[in-house]
C-alpha cells in the first residue's frame, strides 16, 4: 500500500477555504464525541464553547483582549513563514518585549514632570527589544546558515530565565515584601481603558491597526510582494532582483517587533507590572493561530477569534460543566493536525495505489 | 517473463545479447520514440547518438525498466523479456550508470555501495571486494573517503564499481563524460575498453561525435524519435555522423536586418566562471560581440553551459571582473539584474513556470516581477496595482495572450501563452539588449511563430539580441550570425548563411576545439561547492 | 577516616542524581536522535514525554505494575508519533508546525488522562540491590544502585549506536537522512523507514515520561516535563547526531539543573537563573561552532533534516 502526492496543477479557490472549514468540522466532532465519553451531552458542550462566550459583554472582552496579542503575533510571525523561515521564538520576542518596555516604566516610576512620554517610550522599547531579540537567529542564520528553528527556540528560555532573574532581583519592587515582581505601574505606564468600567484596553486597537497595517503591507507594497514570491518560487524572487538576506532579516525584524510590541500591550495593559509570567504561553499558540490563518492577516485574525473563543469557553465548561482545561488544548492542537492534514489536499492530489513491491522510478 | 515465440528475427551476425524492435513511447500526444530498433551485442560499445529530444533518455529508460514501451519489444538473447522495473532489468543482468549520481555525500564510499548489495556482503568483506575491483580495473577508491570530498570523476567511480559489483551484462552510461576532465575520461575509456574485452556489451550515449568515434564500434543515431542510421562511426567522418545526427536540411534563412548597426550593444570579453555545483559546467573564456539591429544565436546541446551563460548575461551570476560584461559600453559584471535592467537590457531564462513567473500569481503581478525597476509601478515602496493591471492588459493585446478572466493566474495558463506573455513582458520595455534562453521550447507553432516575429522586428528596431537555443531550424530562421556552445567554450559566431547545420552539428558534437576570440585555448576553472544550511 | 567515607558518599549522591536527572534526557534525546538521523525534525517530543508519563503512571496505578506502567508510556508515545508519521511523512505536511501541534495536543491529552490521578502516590520503581556490590561505599548506588530506566537508557545509547554504524538497516536510515533523493532512486524506501523511525522516538519519549512519574518523582503532576522534550531536542544538536554524545551532553544538561540547586543551597553567588540558562546558550554555541568549523562540503547533521519528501509514485 502506497501513498503517492501528485502536486496539483492549479489551485482551486474554493477548495482552499473549503480544507480548513472541514478540517474545523472534523475536530468539532471529534471533540464531541470526546465530551460525549466524559458523560457531558455534546451539544450542551457546544454551547458553552463556542456561544456562551459571546453572549455577554465581559467574555466579549476577554475573548477580544485574548484574541489580539495571538493575532498580532501570528500576523508577524506569517511574514517569516511565508518566507519558509522558521521563528518559533516569538515567545522569547514576546517577553523581551515586555521586559524592556516594563523596565522603562519601573524606570520612570515616581518621576516628576511630564508623563505623556512614558507609554509611548514603553511600546517602542518594547517593539525594539523584540526586534533586535530577533535578530539573533536571524543573523545567525543569514551569516552562518545556522538553523533559525533551534536558536529561535532556544532563546526562548534565556528570555524567560532573564526575566524571571530580573523581576527577583534588580527590578523587584522593594515595598513588594519580597514577592517576586516590580512595582505595579502608574496610571501614566498603563494602557487606558477603552471602556469606563470595563477591561477592554488599548492593547486592542493597537493590535487591530497593526494587523490593518500588516494587510496593507503583504498585499500592497512592494516587500509584502517580494515576501510572497519568495514563498511561492525562490528562483523567481532572485530574477526579480531581490535578495535573500535583505528579506531575512526584514522579516525577523517583523515579527520580533510584532511579538514584542503584544508582549509589552500585555504587560501594561492585562498585567500592569512585570512578574515571572507574563505569557500564557501566546508566543507558541501563535503559530498555531498563523497556520490556522493560512499565513493570511485576515483569515489570522479569524483563527485567533476562534482560539480566543475556545479558550474562553473552556474556562466557562471547566466552571459549569466541570470539563478540563486540558480538553480544549487537546482540542487545539487537534485543530492543528487536521488543519495541516487538510492543507496537504490542496496542493497536492492524493492517490492510494493497493499492492506491494516494485515500485517504478517515474523519470 | 519471457516467452520465447514472435521475436523478431536479428539482422546482420549472431543473435543480439538484447535488442528493442520496434519501440515506440508515446507521452500523451508527444511520441518520444517513433519505431526504434536497437541491436547491442557482446563485446561491443555501442553508441546511442542523437541531439536532445532525440529519444535517446526515453530508450534508454525502457531499456533499465524505468518505462515500458507503449509499443514494442524488449529482447534478451532472442527472448521477448517484460522490464517492468529497474529490478527486473538487474536481474537479466542490465546495469546502468546514471548522469547524475544516486550518492549520499555524508556518507563513506563503501558505506554508499553496500545500499544496494545483499545483505551478507558487509563490512571487510565489502571492503576487500571494492580494493579488488579497483586494483582490477584500474578504479582506485578509498572505501573510508565520505563522498562530498571526492571529485566527480571519484563519485563516478563509486557509481561504476557499484554496478560491477552486479556483474552485469550490459551496461548503459549516459552522458558519462560530462562532468569529467579530458584525464578522468581517459581513464574511464581504459575501464569501458577493458568490459568490452570480457565480453560484455556496453551502450554509450553521447553527442561527443570524437568519443564515439574513438570508443565505439556500432552506432545508432536518433533523431525525433526515430533511427535515421546505424553505422560503424570508425568508418564515417564526423562530419556525417554530425549530418545524421543534426539532419541536413535547408532551412531558410531571413535576410538581414534593415535596421542597420548601432554599434555593440552586448560585449563578453573574457568571461570565466567556475562551475556553480557538481553538475554544473564553467563557463571558459566566452567572448562575444553583438550589434545594434543583430541577432546572434547560440546552438548547442543542453547541459553545455547555457544556463550558466545567461545567469552570467543576467547578472544572477557576478562576474570576477566587472569588464567582462558590457552593456552598451557600460562595465556591468558587477551589477545584479535590476542593474543591468536599468542599463537597458532585458532577460527571458529558460523556465517560464518558477523562474520566468509565479504560477499562483495573477498576470499583474507577474508585471511587475522584472519590471518594478524599470517601469513607474511602485510609488514609495507602494504598488501602483491598476498601473500594473494596465501593463498586463497591454501584454495581452500585443501579444494575443489568452488566458482565462481579465487577469488569471500564470500557472492556469497553457505552455504558449505564458511564453508569449513573459517574452512580450520583455520587450514591451523596448530593451537595448535582450537575452533569450530557449524562445519557443515546447510551445505550439502559431506562438512560436509570434514571439519569433516579435524578437526580429525588436532587432528590426536596433536592438541587440541574444537568442540561446537547442532547436537549429529556429536559429537558422532569425539569427544573423550563429555561435555553439559546447562544454562551456563559446565558437566563433559564423554568419548564418555562410554555415550549415553539418557544420555546426560538428561542433555542437565537440569536434574541432572551438577557438576564443583571443585565439588562445581556453582557461580550465575549478568547481567552487556551495555550503550546505543546516 | 569516617569523614573520607562521608565526603564521598556525598560525591556519590551528587553523581547519583545527575545521574537520574540526565536519565530522561537520555532516553527522549536518544529516540529524537534515531528520528533526526532519518530525515524528521519532530518537535512534538514534549508532547509525547508528557503524554507517556500520564499514561504510564495511570497504568501502573491501575496494574500495580511498574513495568507495565512503562509498557503504557512508551506506547503512548508511539500512538501519538503515529499521527505525526501519519501528516509528516504519509502526507508531507510542514514538520514545524505538525511537531507544534503534537505538543499541544500530547499536553492536552496528559492532562485529561492524568486527571483522576493528581495528588496520588505510589512506590517509586524498584532499584537494583546487588548484595556485596551495591553497598560497596563511594561507587556502589552509583553503579549498581539504579532502577531499570537508568540502565535500559545506557543500553539504549550504546544498541542505538551499534544499529546505526554496525547493521545495515542502521546504514539505510542513515542514508535516508542524508539524501532522501538518492535514496529514493535507488529503490530504497524512504517513507517506510522514516515512520519507523518517528516511531521509535516517540516511545522513547513515552519511555521517558514514564520514567518522571514513576521512578523520579514516583507522581503525576500536570506539565511536570517541564520542557525537558525541548532540551532533548537542543541536546540531539550540541551532541553532533552521535548517541555517546548524547549521553555526556545529558550528564552536562542534566548536571546543570541538579548543580544549580546544589550551589544555590552552598550559597554560591552566580544567579540560578544563569546556571539554569547554561544548557540552552551552550546549545547555541554548539550550533555556531559547527557552522564555523564546517569542513567544505560536508555536513555533521542529516543533510535531508526538515525537508519535505513528496514522491509523486
Amino acid at each position: 500500500m502506497r501513498l503517492d502526492l501528485l502536486p496539483r496543477a492549479r489551485r482551486s479557490p474554493w477548495l482552499d477555504l473549503l480544507a480548513p472549514a472541514l478540517a474545523f468540522l472534523a475536530a468539532v466532532l471529534i471533540g464531541g464525541i470526546a465530551v460525549a465519553i466524559l458523560g457531558v451531552p455534546p451539544g450542551q458542550a457546544f454551547l458553552t464553547y463556542f456561544v456562551a462566550p459571546l453572549s455577554e459583554v465581559w467574555s466579549l472582552q476577554e475573548v477580544a483582549l485574548k484574541a489580539a496579542p495571538l493575532a498580532l503575533i501570528a500576523t508577524g510571525l506569517a511574514f517569516c513563514y511565508r518566507a519558509n523561515l522558521w521563528n518559533i521564538g516569538a515567545e522569547g520576542q514576546y517577553v523581551a518585549g515586555g521586559l524592556a518596555g516594563g523596565w522603562v516604566a519601573v524606570a520612570a516610576h515616581g518621576s516628576q514632570g511630564p508623563t505623556v512620554w512614558i507609554l509611548p517610550a514603553m511600546l517602542l522599547a518594547g517593539t525594539l527589544a523584540g526586534i533586535a531579540y530577533a535578530m539573533i537567529p536571524a543573523l545567525l542564520r543569514v551569516r552562518l546558515g545556522v538553523s533559525e528553528i533551534l536558536t529561535s527556540l532556544m532563546l526562548v528560555y534565556v528570555a524567560q530565565l532573564l526575566l524571571d532573574y530580573m523581576v527577583r532581583g534588580p527590578l523587584r519592587d522593594p515595598q513588594g515584601y519580597n514577592f517576586p515582581q516590580s512595582v505595579s505601574f502608574e496610571d501614566a505606564a498603563r494602557l487606558p481603558l477603552l471602556m469606563e468600567g470595563e477591561s477592554l484596553h488599548a492593547g486592542v486597537l493597537i493590535s487591530g491597526l497593526a494587523i490593518a497595517l500588516a494587510a496593507l503591507v503583504l498585499a500592497r507594497t512592494l516587500f509584502g510582494f517580494e515576501v510572497r514570491a519568495v514563498g511561492a518560487s525562490p528562483r523567481a524572487a532572485r530574477f526579480a532582483g531581490f535578495s535573500d538576506a535583505r528579506l531575512t532579516l526584514a522579516v525577523f525584524a517583523i515579527s520580533g517587533g510584532a511579538a514584542g510590541l503584544a508582549g509589552i500591550c500585555e504587560v501594561a495593559g492585562r498585567i500592569g507590572q512585570l512578574q515571572p509570567e507574563i505569557s500564557p504561553g501566546y508566543g507558541f499558540t501563535a503559530i498555531i493561530v498563523a497556520f490556522l490563518g493560512r499565513l493570511s492577516p485576515p483569515g489570522i485574525l479569524l483563527a485567533a477569534l476562534v482560539i480566543a473563543l475556545t479558550t474562553i469557553g473552556g474556562e466557562g465548561a471547566q466552571i459549569d460543566l466541570k470539563l478540563p482545561l486540558d480538553l480544549t488544548r487537546a482540542f487545539q492542537g487537534l485543530l492543528l493536525g487536521l488543519v495541516l492534514g487538510a492543507d496537504v489536499l490542496t496542493r497536492y492530489h492524493v492517490r492510494i495505489v493497493p499492492g506491494g513491491a516494485g515500485a517504478k522510478v517515474t523519470p | 517473463m519471457a516467452a520465447a515465440s514472435a521475436a523478431p528475427a536479428p539482422r546482420g551476425g549472431p543473435t543480439p545479447l538484447f535488442g528493442a524492435y520496434g519501440i515506440v513511447k508515446r507521452f500523451g500526444a508527444f511520441t518520444a520514440n517513433d519505431g526504434v530498433d536497437l541491436e547491442i551485442r557482446a563485446g561491443e560499445i555501442h553508441a546511442l547518438l542523437g541531439e536532445n529530444g532525440a529519444g535517446k533518455s526515453t530508450l534508454m529508460k525502457i531499456l533499465y525498466g524505468l518505462l515500458e514501451p507503449t509499443e514494442g519489444v524488449v529482447t534478451h538473447q532472442g527472448d521477448i523479456v517484460r522490464l517492468a522495473n529497474p529490478e527486473a532489468a538487474r536481474a537479466l543482468g542490465i546495469g546502468m550508470v546514471f548522469q547524475l549520481f544516486s550518492l549520499c555525500e555524508n556518507l563513506t564510499v563503501a558505506e554508499n555501495i553496500a545500499l544496494v548489495m545483499p545483505a551478507a556482503l558487509t563490512g571487510r568483506a565489502l571492503a576487500e571486494r571494492i580494493a579488488r575491483l579497483g586494483a582490477d580495473y584500474g578504479l582506485h577508491l578509498d572505501p573510508a573517503r565520505p563522498v562530498w570530498s571526492l571529485s566527480a570523476g571519484e563519485r563516478q567511480r563509486i557509481e561504476i564499481v557499484r554496478c560491477l559489483l552486479q556483474n552485469p551484462k550490459l551496461v548503459i552510461l549516459d552522458e558519462p563524460t560530462s562532468v569529467l576532465t579530458p584525464g578522468e575520461a581517459e581513464a574511464l575509456f581504459a575501464v569501458l575498453e577493458r568490459l568490452r574485452d570480457e565480453g560484455r556489451a556496453l551502450l554509450y550515449i553521447s553527442h561527443r561525435l570524437d568519443e564515439v568515434r574513438r570508443l565505439c564500434t556500432r552506432a545508432t543515431i536518433l533523431r525525433g524519435g526515430r533511427v535515421v542510421g546505424t553505422c560503424d562511426p570508425r568508418a564515417e567522418s564526423a562530419r556525417s555522423l554530425a549530418a545524421m545526427m543534426v539532419g541536413t536540411g535547408v532551412s531558410g534563412v531571413r535576410p538581414k536586418s534593415v535596421g542597420g548597426s548601432r554599434g555593440e550593444r552586448l560585449v563578453l570579453d573574457r568571461l570565466t566562471l567556475p562551475a556553480p555545483g557538481l553538475h554544473g559546467t564553467p563557463l571558459r573564456d566566452i567572448a562575444l560581440r553583438v550589434a545594434g539591429g543583430e541577432i546572434l544565436g547560440i546552438a548547442g546541446i543542453a547541459g553545455n553551459g547555457q544556463a550558466e551563460l545567461f545567469d552570467a548575461l543576467s547578472g544572477e551570476s557576478r562576474a570576477p571582473a566587472a569588464g567582462a560584461v558590457r552593456l552598451d559600453g557600460r562595465a556591468a559584471g558587477h551589477l545584479g539584474i535590476n542593474a543591468r535592467r536599468r542599463l537597458g537590457a532585458a532577460f527571458v531564462p529558460e523556465e517560464r513556470n518558477g523562474h520566468a513567473a509565479v504560477p499562483p500569481m495573477s498576470l499583474s503581478e507577474n508585471a511587475l516581477l522584472s519590471r518594478h525597476a524599470t517601469a513607474p509601478l511602485t510609488r514609495f515602496g507602494l504598488l501602483r496595482l491598476g498601473a500594473a493591471r494596465a501593463l498586463a492588459r497591454r501584454l495581452i493585446d500585443a501579444f494575443d495572450v489568452r488566458g482565462a478572466g481579465p487577469d488569471p493566474a500564470a500557472g492556469t495558463l497553457s505552455g504558449g501563452n505564458l511564453q508569449k506573455f513573459v517574452v512580450g513582458r520583455e520587450i514591451l520595455a523596448e530593451p537595448g539588449i535582450l537575452v533569450i534562453n530557449q524562445p519557443t521550447w515546447g510551445v505550439d507553432a502559431a506562438a512560436a511563430a509570434r514571439i519569433r516575429q516579435a524578437v526580429l522586428d525588436l532587432a528590426g528596431r536596433g536592438s541587440a539580441v541574444v537568442v540561446i537555443s537547442q532547436d537549429l531550424d529556429e536559429l537558422f530562421e532569425i539569427a544573423d550570425s550563429i555561435a555553439v556552445l559546447h562544454a562551456g567554450a563559446l565558437s566563433r559566431p559564423v554568419p548564418t548563411g555562410a554555415t550549415s547545420r553539418a557544420a555546426l552539428g560538428l561542433l555542437m558534437g565537440g569536434v574541432g576545439e572551438p577557438e576564443t576570440q583571443t585565439g588562445e585555448p581556453p582557461a580550465a576553472p575549478a568547481i567552487r561547492t556551495a555550503a550546505p544550511v543546516l | 577516616m569516617s569523614l573520607d567515607i562521608v565526603s564521598l558518599d556525598i560525591v556519590q549522591m551528587v553523581l547519583v542524581t545527575v545521574l537520574t536527572a540526565a536519565t530522561p534526557l537520555i532516553l527522549a534525546g536518544i529516540g529524537e536522535l534515531v528520528v533526526e538521523r532519518s530525515g524528521v525534525l519532530n518537535l512534538g517530543v514534549e508532547g509525547m514525554m508528557v503524554l507517556g508519563a500520564a499514561a504510564a503512571f495511570a497504568v501502573a496505578t491501575q496494574t500495580g505494575s511498574t513495568g507495565l506502567g512503562a509498557l503504557g508510556g512508551a506506547g503512548a508515545g508511539l500512538l501519538l508519533a503515529a499521527l505525526f508519521g501519519v501528516l509528516t511523512v504519509g502526507l508531507a505536511a510542514n514538520q514545524v508546525a505538525s511537531g507544534l501541534a503534537l505538543t499541544i495536543l500530547g499536553l492536552g491529552l496528559s492532562g485529561l488522562v492524568g486527571a483522576g490521578y493528581v495528588g496520588m502516590k505510589r512506590d517509586p520503581a524498584p532499584h537494583l540491590h546487588l548484595p556485596g556490590l551495591t553497598d560497596l561505599p563511594g561507587i556502589g548506588r552509583l553503579l549498581f544502585g539504579h532502577d531499570a530506566f537508568v540502565y535500559a537508557a545506557l543500553l539504549l545509547v550504546v544498541g542505538v549506536w551499534w544499529f546505526l554504524w554496525r547493521t545495515r538497516a542502521g546504514l539505510i536510515l542513515r542514508a535516508v537522512g542524508d539524501d532522501h533523493t538518492a535514496t529514493h532512486a535507488l529503490g530504497l524506501k524512504v517513507r517506510k523507514v522514516r515512520f519507523l523511525a518517528v516511531l521509535f522516538g516517540g516511545a522513547c519519549a513515552g519511555l521517558a515520561g514514564a520514567y518522571l512519574s514513576l521512578a523520579y518523582t514516583p507522581f503525576w503532576a500536570p506539565a511536570m516535563t517541564a520542557g525537558r522534550g525541548w532540551i532533548a531536542l537542543a541536546l540531539v544538536v550540541f551532541a553532533s547526531w552521535q548517541p555517546l554524545r548524547v549521553a555526556a551532553g545529558a550528564l552536562l544538561f542534566g548536571g546543570a539543573t541538579v548543580l544549580q540547586l546544589h550551589a544555590q543551597a552552598a550559597g554560591l553567588g552566580l544567579p540560578g537563573q544563569l546556571l539554569s540558562a547554561l544548557p540552552y546558550l551552550a546549545t547555541i554555541l554548539a550550533l555556531v561552532l559547527l557552522s564555523l568549523g564546517r569542513r567544505r562540503g560536508g555536513s555533521l547533521a542529516p543533510a535531508a533534516l526538515g525537508r519535505v519528501f513528496a514522491p509523486s509514485r
